[in-house]
């Protein structure tokens, strides 16, 4: 569904990807794990178009998307939720919603779209119309995938979903995740730097260093990698 | 922890009068005079150390009383709070009274041809700093350069009807749509522009579309300026005291007497309607994907893309909006004035909007009358004092932004008001 080739991107003069190799499959869930500037972010955001790959293809069913904008992207399916999450603090959570649907035939089906998101994270329905910067934080990143789920993706980018919330938030959110997949069947790529929790959720894994894929495998061999518990599983990664 | 804060103080202040020192020293200290032909220095050293004392006074003070935490004076919350609570609560009534109270203001007994034009021109700069207020509040962007689209509608408006002879209904819409265009053209080099050097190229697109206007002999007689504007009639109804042969004007069709006051408040409902149309529009708008397109590209550029917002077609259309409401601004302006110049439309006209618009509270609608009011009314008293008026005007923004640092009106009201919080977690 997802063929990444050789892409290299750069930042000025910095290379933050080194030519970058993954595969997703369709209905899959892949993670890619990696320590704080690896360049994970920079892999997403090269993907949906926000930032320019200098070279190498990246092929989303079959379509060249490296040199297509974000808008574009976004409307063949693939949707991103940002590093930090990125609400519109000021706008209120129905707004932050209306605007993720504003990328699927222009919102026709907001209220059907919404519902299947408030059964996802029914705290969303009570906060409608409160302003999303007033949200915690576990609240906001429901709200930053239920606002990407609204342009009904194929494909949804997570950007460190667990990144500064409480446990039992995450948990309630990886469950989000796994249902959003087996259930919408939407392909999940997942950046994580919670290792542990991302490896046990993922059909495959790939380990990004320094701008380069030095492994890749399933969760559960990941898992067992000797290499990965030293870095990423024991103390390492874990955040 | 007293001492110490007091200590803090008289550092900041003494540091404070350096300043002023190092900048009124040699603008005011030091004033050439010419003196049998020959420029000499004329020391004015005393006014220079009233200025130092009253800057490090000031600070002084600023800091004891407004800065300082410890002391519960708050004046900045208190005052501020409540006026922003005043208006939350009651905002509906408010507004209504307001549209009430202007839509009655030409008849009441105290209303005279002096506070008509008073009206007449503070209702313009509402217009314009609602209409700039798309720009600046909703879509974020800053620009200093605005007064260039109610050049563009002016003289749009003035060439159309003095060459063609169109009418005011039709010319409008025309000068609407050349300064969309204006907006369009300044904002495609400025897409990639944000903060500071968006501000920078606006204001150059300000001054490059005046000196346009100033050099353009041909088109725009330059310095010189276009005279004989039509006047805007009523439906088709002159204001004439001496109708020609035949013909119908306003008090002959009416059967009243001829006043000027009649063209007066026509002028008035005219650009009272106009106002209203603009800020409806940016009501309504803010609750279309488009208006919410350009809040969202206000708070998060990337988070937009993203989401699959085009960030180029957004800015270019609250560009492009914004602008349309200046030219017809400028097309109000130039039926009112019946001569238009280049010297109509300097940077001190954008600095007004804007100063408007942001010490409106950036995005508030009631921000803008508000500020409207004060600003242009400070300027309207000291008319007679012309050499202070600046002063009070520079005097007025700084006690605003210390008393309201993020504008009259600080928080913008949200599109959708906040339900009760209930506790959460
Ligand atoms: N906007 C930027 N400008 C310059 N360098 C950047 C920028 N964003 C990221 N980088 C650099 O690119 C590298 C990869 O960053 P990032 O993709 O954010 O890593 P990760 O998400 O894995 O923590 C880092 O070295 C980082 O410093
Ligand atoms: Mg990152």
């Amino acid at each position: 569904m997802l063929l990444i080739s050789k892409v290299e991107t750069f930042y000025g003069n910095i290379q933050a990807l080194r030519g970058v190799d993954v595969k997703v499959n369709s209905g899959e869930i892949v993670t890619l794990i990696g320590s704080n500037g690896a360049g994970k972010s920079t892999l997403l955001m090269t993907i949906s178009g926000v930032n320019k790959a200098s070279t190498g293809e990246i092929l989303f069913d079959d379509q060249h998307i490296e040199n297509l904008p974000p808008h574009e992207i976004v409307n063949l399916g693939i949707s991103q939720v940002p590093e930090g999450r990125r609400i519109f603090s000021r706008l209120s959570v129905e707004d932050n919603l209306r605007l993720g649907a504003s990328a699927y035939e222009k919102g026709k089906n907001f209220d059907t779209d919404a519902k299947d998101v408030y059964d996802l994270f029914p705290v969303l329905k009570d906060r409608l119309n409160q302003r999303g910067g007033t949200l915690s934080g576990g609240e906001q990143q429901m709200l930053a995938i239920g606002r990407a789920m609204m342009a009904r993706p194929k494909m949804l980018l997570l950007d460190e979903p667990s990144l500064g919330i409480a446990p039992k938030l995450v948990n309630q959110i990886f469950v989000a995740i796994k249902n959003i997949n087996k259930e919408k069947k939407v392909t999940i790529f997942l950046v994580e730097q919670n290792a542990k929790k991302a490896l046990e959720l993922a059909d495959r894994g790939y380990v990004l260093v320094n701008g380069n894929v030095t492994l890749e495998g399933t969760g559960q061999d990941l898992l067992k990698n000797k290499d990965i518990q030293a870095a990423y599983l024991e103390g390492g990664g874990k955040k | 922890m007293r001492k110490n804060f007091l200590y803090l103080s008289i550092k900041d202040s003494l540091f404070t009068g350096l300043i002023a020192l190092a900048l009124f020293g040699p603008i005011v200290g030091l004033r050439t005079v010419a003196k049998n032909e020959v420029l000499v220095v004329s020391p004015k050293w005393f006014i220079v150390l009233v200025i130092v004392i009253v800057c490090a006074l000031g600070r002084f003070l600023t800091n004891l009383y407004i800065y300082n935490r410890d002391q519960k004076f708050g004046i900045q919350s208190t005052i501020g709070k409540s006026i922003t609570n005043f208006l939350d609560t009651k905002g509906t009534q408010i507004a209504l009274s307001a549209i009430i109270f202007s839509v009655i203001f030409p008849f009441l007994p105290f209303t005279d041809r002096y506070l008509m034009d008073i009206a007449i021109m503070m209702l313009t700069y509402i217009m314009l700093g609602w209409g700039l207020n798309i720009v600046i509040g909703l879509a974020g962007l800053l620009d200093l350069g605005y007064v260039a689209f109610y050049a563009v509608g002016a003289y749009s408006y003035a060439l159309f009807a003095i060459h063609f002879g169109w009418s005011f209904w039709i010319c409008l819409p025309i000068a609407g749509i050349f300064a969309a265009m204006f907006g369009v053209l300044l904002g495609f080099p400025v897409l990639r522009l944000r903060g500071d050097y968006l501000a920078i190229v606006t204001l150059a697109f300000g001054e490059m579309i005046r000196i346009l206007l100033l050099n353009w002999y041909q088109l725009t007689k330059g310095p010189d300026g276009l005279t004989g504007i039509p006047r805007p009639s009523f439906f088709g109804l002159p204001f004439k005291s001496f109708p020609d042969e035949g013909e119908q004007t306003f008090h002959t069709f009416f059967g009243l007497e001829y006043s000027p006051m009649q063209r007066i408040i026509f002028l008035y409902y005219l650009i009272l309607v106009l106002a209203l149309i603009t800020n409806l529009f940016t009501i309504k708008i803010r609750r279309l994907p488009i208006g919410r397109a350009w809040e969202a590209l206000r708070e998060d550029e990337i988070a937009c893309k993203s989401l699959g917002v085009n960030p180029r077609n957004t800015k270019l259309t609250a560009f492009a909006i914004g602008a349309m409401f200046g030219g017809f601004a400028g097309s109000f302006f130039a039926t009112r004035q019946a001569f238009i110049s280049p010297e109509s439309f300097t940077f001190i006209e954008s600095a007004i909007i804007v100063a408007i618009v942001v010490l409106g509270g950036m995005g508030s609608q009631t921000g803008v009358v508000l500020a409207t009011v004060f600003l242009i009314g400070l300027i309207e008293v000291f008319r007679d004092f012309e050499s202070y008026r600046m002063i009070a005007f520079g005097g007025a923004m700084v006690l605003i932004m210390i008393f309201r640092p993020r504008g009259i009106l600080a928080t913008r009201k949200p599109t959708i008001t906040l339900q009760k919080k209930e506790a959460t977690k």
